[in-house]
């Protein structure tokens, strides 16, 4: 079990029963360059979120000469310690600091992949992602498009930590993804552990669209698994049931995984037995994952740390209402952050806990 | 706390000097005003402009309040280390330490009707401004009694009522703003001008370039100050800016280097800047200062940089201390009566800390307020839509 033998780690605050770590197998089908679960396994060592990161980051610098790391601090190991060993290991003419210019560097990231170079940018916080959301928006996802295809910036990974951390106040710790996922010509990716996240990021660095890829920084340290130390990819836009159930399916990503993995062991003690589901891509989804769940279940509830209103959850919501509006039983439940700006001192207040997600479980049970 | 009530208790503390127009005997230092002359460290660098007179006008009441203003600010970011290493302040927290000078060198130079907008090094402008100690711890360990009302923390200090703008968090984002307030004081004919501090950091965004077009093709009254510390958090500024000539950045804007350790360089400096924009639009203003703590709390500030150079900077450039020389050199003070002033600002800061733990959190109500405007009826959704739902306060 990926999380909660991590996150045991951390005692007092988390609190976790013990799971077979096969329950939460990392599922890697139909992809040559993925290894089955127990084998990834058998090579593990055990790492931190931020290290399986540097991990993969030293992986896609050495297997790919043409692929560069840059953005704010990172040549000294960036901010959280991510990039590492990187600059000291590959030089400083591939592993470099930029001036704190997101626009720049998201722009620069776009001309450096248009040239066939896997240009893997890092923006400091999700915060600052904004600076650079004209350059997202309008050069990188169209570039394809209105070129006709004859030119790209597939090449193009931007890394970013979003995410609470419990005192990050407004500008450390919002979840901006939902703004991407409005945006054709990207995808989006959020990892919920370090084993996923270093498969993850080396599939979005190789995939020939460009991605953003969401790092939990509330995980960062906290989370810690076996990570194999070779070369793997885990699939995009394919998610995973990471724990079977019957009553009721619920989808997150990232970080939140976690706490509505904790609110799923709850509702077992109540007799609900919950299905979760991690979406790891959110753009563009995996529908058919969820609404396979969801035509088993009849139920479904889905829980992100942004703003409820526009949130991811309102897609999925309704999407799966289309797909399986005669098979639900209740309306589909949105536990998320409140429609308030990331308060400092609410942050308890603000983020979608346990026991909220608990709550909604049993009243859509209980329709 | 406002230069003025640091005046009025300096004059309750016992600084009692003899008087004498040659400084060699003793006089009242907290009421004198006879003019005494100041020369600034080193020469203004100018881009396309004539400096300012290296001759500052200052007299023995303004040095000994520079002096506990500055002393007041030290010991207050101390402080607020010690609250964050306490776990009594949450959040980010970026201490202002070794840039006193700029905050209070520019405050002398200005009035309450001049508007101020600034990044998230923001506890010691909003002093200068006149905010007071309690605000500021309030603030920063989000209470009530805080200057947003505990709404904002380190980054998001307010003053409206001395043109305090604030407080922004994103880098280079309220330098924009800046010209703005400054349109606004133009159209006003208000004769008031704006200014938009950043770092060396910021000096590097997009929005700088468009802020210096905009103000200048429009003549705005606004004075772009970029205070140079030398790391845009871990970077040193060579590393970061192709020309580290900050007051030359503008171009077509003139510029003006000034020693941001000098409290008298900076107020020379700003007077000089206010008179150039209300005559003929922006001018930047490169304050070159230091800052003795990392760039927040999460950074110790010495992995690329070294003991040497902080220690070395202390003992060469740090602006109390030269505050101290000049006020003993003048004979306006002891040694001892100084040391009693800063033993009197720390119990100031710990008094305050003490109350500032007695004001409450903000009700939890206050989640929902100042979203929208007040009453405008907005509805607002819970963590579940069909659970809990209010409507916007």
């Amino acid at each position: 079990m990926v999380m909660s033998t991590s996150l045991r780690r951390c005692g007092r605050r988390l609190v976790f029963s013990v799971f077979n770590n096969r329950e939460f197998s990392t599922t890697c089908q139909g992809s040559k360059v993925i290894q089955h679960h127990e084998q990834l396994q058998e090579t593990g060592k055990s790492l931190n979120l931020c290290s399986a990161i540097n991990q993969a980051l030293h992986i896609a610098l050495e297997t790919d000469p043409r692929s560069y790391v840059f953005g704010e601090d990172v040549s000294f190991g960036g901010v959280f310690r991510c990039t590492k060993g990187l600059a000291e290991k590959f030089g400083k003419k591939r592993v470099f600091n930029t001036p704190l210019c997101e626009q720049g560097i998201v722009g620069f990231g776009i001309g450096l992949a248009a040239m066939d170079n896997r240009a893997i940018a890092e923006i400091q916080f999700a915060d600052y992602i904004f600076p650079a959301f004209d350059q997202i928006v309008n050069e990188a996802a169209k570039f394809r498009y209105r070129s006709g295809n004859q030119f790209n910036c597939g090449g193009l990974t931007i890394r970013t930590p979003y995410g609470a951390v419990g005192h990050g106040g407004h500008y450390h710790s919002q979840s901006p993804e939902a703004f991407f996922c409005h945006v054709p010509g990207i995808k989006v990716v959020v990892p919920r552990s370090p084993r996923e996240a270093k498969g993850l990021l080396l599939s979005c660095i190789r995939d020939t669209n460009p991605v953003i890829f969401f790092e939990p920084k509330w995980l960062y340290r906290l989370a810690v698994e076996e990570v194999p130390e070779h070369d793997y990819m885990l699939p995009l836009s394919e998610a995973e049931v990471i724990r079977e159930g019957s009553d009721i399916t619920l989808v997150g990503w990232g970080a939140q995984l976690s706490i509505m993995e904790q609110a799923c062991f709850d509702a077992e003690k109540e007799g609900i037995s919950c299905e979760l589901i991690d979406l790891k891509t959110l753009i563009p989804w995996d529908k058919e994952t969820v609404e396979t769940s969801v035509r088993k279940t009849g139920r479904l509830l889905i829980s992100h740390e942004a703003p409820v209103t526009g949130g991811f959850g309102a897609e999925i919501s309704a999407s799966i209402v289309e797909r399986c509006f005669l098979r639900l039983e209740a309306p589909v439940a949105r536990i998320c952050g409140l429609d308030t700006p990331f308060p400092l001192v609410f942050e308890p207040f603000y983020i979608p806990t346990k026991n909220k997600i608990v709550d909604a479980i049993k009243a859509t049970v209980n329709y | 706390m406002a230069l003025s009530h640091l005046k009025s208790s300096s004059s309750r503390s016992n600084l009692v000097k003899p008087l004498a127009a040659a400084f060699s005997l003793r006089r009242l230092i907290s009421t004198s005003t006879d003019p005494i002359t100041i020369e600034t460290s080193v020469p203004f660098a100018t881009h396309r402009c004539d400096p300012p007179s290296r001759t500052v006008e200052t007299n023995p009441q303004e040095l000994l309040s520079f002096f506990r203003v500055m002393a007041t600010m030290r010991r207050m970011e101390i402080a607020a280390d010690s609250l964050y290493k306490a776990k009594l302040i949450r959040g980010f927290c970026h201490l202002y330490d070794g840039q006193e000078a700029v905050a209070v060198g520019m405050e002398a130079a200005i009035t309450k009707k001049d508007s101020i907008i600034t990044a998230y090094r923001d506890h010691c402008t909003f002093l200068g401004r006149g905010g007071t100690l309690l605000e500021v711890f309030s603030e920063l360990m989000g209470r009530q009694g805080g200057c947003s009302k505990g709404k904002g923390g380190s980054m998001h200090f307010y003053k409206k009522d001395s043109g305090f703008y604030g407080g922004h968090g994103i880098v280079g984002a309220q330098v924009p703003l800046g010209c703005g307030l400054a349109f606004a004081h133009k159209y006003n004919k208000d004769d008031a001008v704006a200014f938009a501090l950043y770092g060396d950091g910021a000096a590097n965004q997009g929005q700088l370039f468009e802020a210096l077009n905009i103000s200048a093709l429009w003549d705005l009254p606004v004075i772009l100050v970029c205070e140079n510390n030398h790391y845009g958090m871990g970077t040193a500024e060579w590393r970061a800016a192709k020309s580290p000539a900050y007051y030359k950045r503008g171009d077509y804007v003139p510029g003006l280097k000034v020693d941001g350790m000098d409290a008298f360089a900076v107020k020379q400096a700003c007077k000089f800047a206010k008179e150039h924009a209300l005559k003929s639009g922006p001018i930047i203003l490169e304050m070159d200062t230091y800052r003795y703590h990392g760039h927040s709390m999460s950074d110790p500030g010495s992995t690329y940089r070294t003991r040497d150079e902080i220690s070395g900077v202390r003992q060469e450039r740090d602006p109390i201390e030269r505050i101290r020389k000049l006020i003993l050199a003048h004979d306006l003070a002891t040694e001892k009566e100084l040391k009693d002033i800063e033993k009197e600002v720390r119990k100031q800061v710990d008094e305050a800390i003490a109350e500032a733990k007695e004001s409450p959190m903000p009700e939890p109500s206050e989640l929902f307020t100042n979203v929208y405007v007040k009453g405008l009826g907005v509805e607002a959704y819970g963590a579940d839509r069909k659970e809990v739902r209010a409507v916007l306060p």
